[in-house]
């Protein structure tokens, strides 16, 4: 079972390269060119997200190098040790539900400081993915159309938010250590 | 975010006031390095998410978005039984969910507001969220996802040797929660309906 999952985790990326080209190449796609459009929208992407990422590096960097880090940090692990997770991903388990960008920033910092296949790299990695940006989901959707009352969607968004994060730390322990 | 943002920026300052000068130089110091971090990271990031982009434009001009979309339609009839099976609001749901599968976080929401738009349209304008809109909100914010593309992107940009190792947890991680939200959904179904 964990073989077939690694292996699954290998060799999604190749089928895919290989598998979608192909297909879209029969269905007379034109492949070049629609692959060009597509890239340029991920380069809009990255600009679009360029300044979040200076936000957020440069207050997490002064967090760090004020030692604040460390003090918050001191008072979380207990707890988080307590249940197998590392302190380092605290941080963005806190901000995961509110800020898809910030979170980014923050995995990305964290991929940078201890390497995106260490435990912390690899939880975070899971963390990150496994999971949509609660509020900003909440707010946009909801606010489109104008409904003010959300009912039980707030609590349920952060309960999944919630089961993800543990489901990650465990996913993480069983398939990848 | 504002309130994070700015609570991190003024408690950082003040946990350097304890340390004095050190402290000062530490702020400046951490200032400069994030933000050429961010830079450089971003910089990283270019390539591998325009090459991502690039490829799921290729599916999603293939027609693998609406194929994978009637594949899961019996699913979709289960999970919402308030809409009128021939409704359109069927194939909104389908394809914003569909686009979340896949990772294409910039596609999903343009989709799902279509999909809500639909949903308004049978909730009469209501601003009270109905259960079919609770439960396409339970699906959204616990993003089902089967390729976390940008993750991936980041691992790579930060020199990971298996860049998608996680693909496999995040699919276990995302199929748990999207299953704990939607027995949450059902069970609060019944709170604060509108009589």
């Amino acid at each position: 079972m964990m073989e077939l999952f690694r292996a699954l985790s290998a060799w999604t990326v190749p089928a895919l390269l290989m598998s979608i080209p192909l297909i879209a190449m029969a269905r007379g796609v034109r492949v070049y060119e629609v692959f060009c459009e597509g890239a340029k929208e991920g380069l809009e992407i990255a600009v679009r997200i360029l300044p979040y990422l200076i936000a957020m590096f440069v207050a997490l960097g002064v967090f760090r190098a004020s030692s604040a880090l460390d003090f918050v940090l001191g008072l979380v692990t207990p707890a988080a040790k307590l249940l197998g997770i590392p302190a380092e991903v605290v941080p963005l388990a806190l901000i995961r539900p509110l800020s898809g960008s910030g979170s980014l920033g923050i995995l990305a910092d964290l991929l940078a400081q201890h390497g995106p296949d260490s435990l912390v790299g690899l939880i975070a990695s899971t963390m990150q993915g496994s999971t949509e940006t609660t509020f900003y989901v909440l707010t946009v959707y909801f606010g489109s159309v104008g409904v003010v009352k959300a009912r039980h969607s707030v609590a349920v968004g952060l309960l999944a938010d919630f089961v993800s994060f543990a489901a990650s730390v465990l996913a993480v322990y069983a398939l990848l250590t | 975010m504002n309130l994070i943002w700015t609570a991190m920026l003024v408690i950082s300052v003040a946990f350097a006031l304890l340390q004095g000068e050190g402290g000062a130089q530490a702020i400046t110091q951490g200032v400069i390095d994030g933000a050429e971090n961010a830079v450089v990271f971003a910089f990283g990031l270019v390539g591998i998410l325009g090459f991502w982009c690039g490829i799921l434009k290729v599916a999603e001009a293939a027609g693998f978005t609406s194929f994978l979309a009637r594949l899961l339609s019996p699913l979709v009839r289960r999970l919402f039984p308030s809409i009128p099976p021939d409704d359109p609001a069927n194939a909104s749901i389908l394809m914003a969910i569909t686009v979340n599968l896949l990772g294409l976080g910039n596609a999903a929401t343009p989709l799902g507001l279509k999909a809500m738009q639909e949903l308004s349209r049978l909730n009469r304008g209501k601003d009270v969220a109905s259960d079919a809109m609770c439960t396409f909100l339970a699906i959204s914010t616990s993003g089902v996802t089967l390729l976390p593309a940008t993750v991936i992107a980041l691992r790579a940009a930060a020199g990971s040797a298996q860049p998608a190792a996680v693909v496999g947890t995040t699919l276990i991680a995302t199929v748990i929660a999207t299953a704990a939200a939607l027995l949450a959904d059902r069970a609060a179904r019944r709170w604060g309906r509108p009589r």
